[in-house]
């Protein structure tokens, strides 16, 4: 049964299609990988999902729990369910680890808060009161946006490159709360071009010039990687929204 | 109760402090509401001398030399009502290797036209730290008018940090002068934070002259602008002994019809001498927010939160 599908999506940004009538559909309970070259609309698919500003001038429809959930904002989205991990995750300076991870339950017990700190392997007595500043590297703000999400227990997660700026050690955890998230039922899209993440999924999509062009048990993508996409002649662009202007960080 | 212990409790209640203040027998404090003393407790190697005057009081603050505090020294200095000057006369003589951490709290919370005046003339005596923290607590009319005004020396081997805090009630119009020079192994830290709203007017000007050969100071600034607020500020390090260190750090975040400007100066004269500078004046960051909303936030819930953290 699907949780989340998209429905024939074309987004164009700079006069150029990023998705091209994408349709993809996301099974409850599973976990997915959807992985294809850079500039392939891996990152972009993913922001479109989420509501991101700059990825709401999409033709096409967004199905989740069989709602049309176009016209949502990301809040209301991740409301319903739906949340990110992003690629490279933001700093706050002077927002506390403990704040960050129970963002969206003030309430949320301390011994809660610890609890997810130590299922992404970060000692609970070393960075409860810590900020997700600077001074964190991007490995460990990687890790504790894991403990947010595993703290707001959403039902479709989108993970964009899950091991990147993870050390060897830590991804092995990573690839374990992946498999807990799924025991609990919960829908979970790897984005990746790691054969190691991709390996962590049930099923898979490959991902070309915005467009699903296969699709499969991921035993049956895997060649994609062996091949390394030839013999493809098409040549992947970065998304242009990725270069946004940034503000205070 | 008599009226004076009546308005140090009133005080105390406005700053909103936790700690037991008015009763722990550790804890020295000076309460002045206007210009009169409406509480102390002084401890020994701690003395304070006061003077009323028309519209304010003077107050000199001496350590005895190689004293310690334990606790922090609780000042508090406000206003009830709606209208009025307060003028404060401070020096403050931190006597040679002894050390004082001050808490001080201004509170004016029905402010609609009161001006408060601080002019401080504070020296730290050789060995010596002062540690300053001051947290004015307003009320919502934005009635306040705040120039605190310091002069300080921070002698050999000595420490001075400031922190200025104003993140309850509107600003109003706050106008900060603040200027230190530093001598031989001197630290200096000063460090203001304040949320403007409404039509509030920040204006912070700190400077801070590392002298002495090896001082180090860093003025940090963080401040935010919403509504139609304004915010200035100027801050300048001037660097003329060998191996002395300095850093300004200024952020800024504009939000709605705000306005804001930051001005750094590093001024070297001495080719060993080092100092940086770092500003940054803008909007919140789209991926912090987009990161807070992804997790249920709402705009307006993820701004203050990234706010709040960078104030904190």
């Amino acid at each position: 049964m699907a949780l989340l599908e998209l429905k024939n999506i074309t987004l164009k940004l700079d006069n150029r299609n990023i998705l091209n009538n994408l349709s993809i559909s996301f099974e409850k309970g599973r976990v997915h990988a959807v992985v294809g070259p850079n500039g392939a609309g891996k990152s972009t698919l993913a922001y479109t999902i989420m509501g991101l500003n700059a990825y709401r001038g999409f033709s096409g429809d967004i199905i989740f729990k069989n709602e049309n959930i176009n016209s949502l904002s990301i809040d209301e989205r991740a409301r319903k369910g739906i949340t990110l991990g992003w690629q490279e995750p933001a700093r706050f300076e002077g927002l506390r680890v403990r704040d960050f991870i129970a963002v969206a339950d003030r309430k949320m017990k301390t011994e809660k808060i610890k609890e997810m700190l130590q299922k992404v392997g970060l000692d609970p007595n070393s960075y409860f009161t810590r900020s997700v500043d600077k001074t964190l590297s991007g490995g460990e703000r990687k890790k504790l946006e894991l403990a947010g999400i595993l703290a707001l227990e959403p039902d479709f997660i989108i993970l964009d490159e899950p091991d990147s700026g993870i050390d060897i050690e830590s991804l092995d955890r990573i690839f374990e709360i992946i498999k807990f998230l799924r025991s609990k039922g919960k829908t979970i899209v790897l984005v990746t071009h790691s054969m190691a993440v991709l390996q962590q999924a049930d099923h898979a999509f490959l991902m070309c010039n915005g467009a699903i062009i296969d699709e499969g048990e991921t035993k049956a993508i895997i060649p994609y990687f062996e091949n390394k996409c030839i013999p493809c002649a098409h040549k992947n662009l970065p998304d242009p929204a990725e270069n946004r202007e940034e503000g205070l960080q | 109760m008599s009226s004076k212990s009546k308005l140090a409790n009133d005080l105390y209640h406005a700053t909103g402090t936790e700690e037991d203040v008015l009763n722990d027998p550790e804890i020295a404090h000076l309460f002045i509401h206007h210009n009169k003393v409406v509480t102390s407790r002084l401890l020994p190697g701690l003395n304070v001398v006061t003077k009323e005057l028309k519209d304010g009081i003077r107050v000199n603050i001496t350590t005895d030399e190689g004293v310690q505090f334990k606790k922090k020294v609780h000042l508090c200095f406000g206003m009830f009502p709606e209208k009025g000057v307060q003028k404060i006369i401070l020096k403050v003589d931190i006597k040679k290797n002894s050390s004082i951490s001050v808490l001080a709290h201004c509170t004016f919370p029905n402010a609609v036209d009161i001006k408060h005046i601080m002019e401080a003339e504070i020296n730290i005596g050789e060995g010596a730290r002062y540690s300053y923290f001051e947290r004015h607590v307003h009320g919502d009319k934005g009635g306040v008018k705040v120039f605190p005004k310091a002069k300080v020396i921070v002698e050999k081997k000595a420490v001075f940090k400031t922190e200025f805090e104003l993140l309850k009630g509107r600003v109003g119009l706050i106008d900060i002068d603040y200027e230190t020079i530093c001598k031989e192994e001197s630290v200096m830290e000063m460090n203001a934070r304040i949320d403007g709203t409404g039509n509030d007017i920040i204006k912070i000007r700190e400077t801070g002259h590392l002298e002495g050969r090896s001082s180090r100071g860093v003025l940090t600034s963080r401040v935010a602008v919403r509504g139609s607020a304004k915010a200035e500020i100027y801050n300048k390090i001037t660097a003329s002994a060998p191996y002395a260190r300095g850093h300004v750090d200024c952020k800024e975040i504009v939000q709605d019809k705000g306005v804001a400007s930051a001005v750094p100066i590093v001024e070297v004269n001495d080719p060993k001498a080092h100092v940086t500078h770092e500003a940054a004046i803008g909007s919140v960051d789209s991926k912090q927010l987009d990161t807070l909303m992804s997790r249920g936030l709402s705009e307006d819930e993820a701004v203050d939160l990234i706010i709040k953290g960078l104030l904190s």
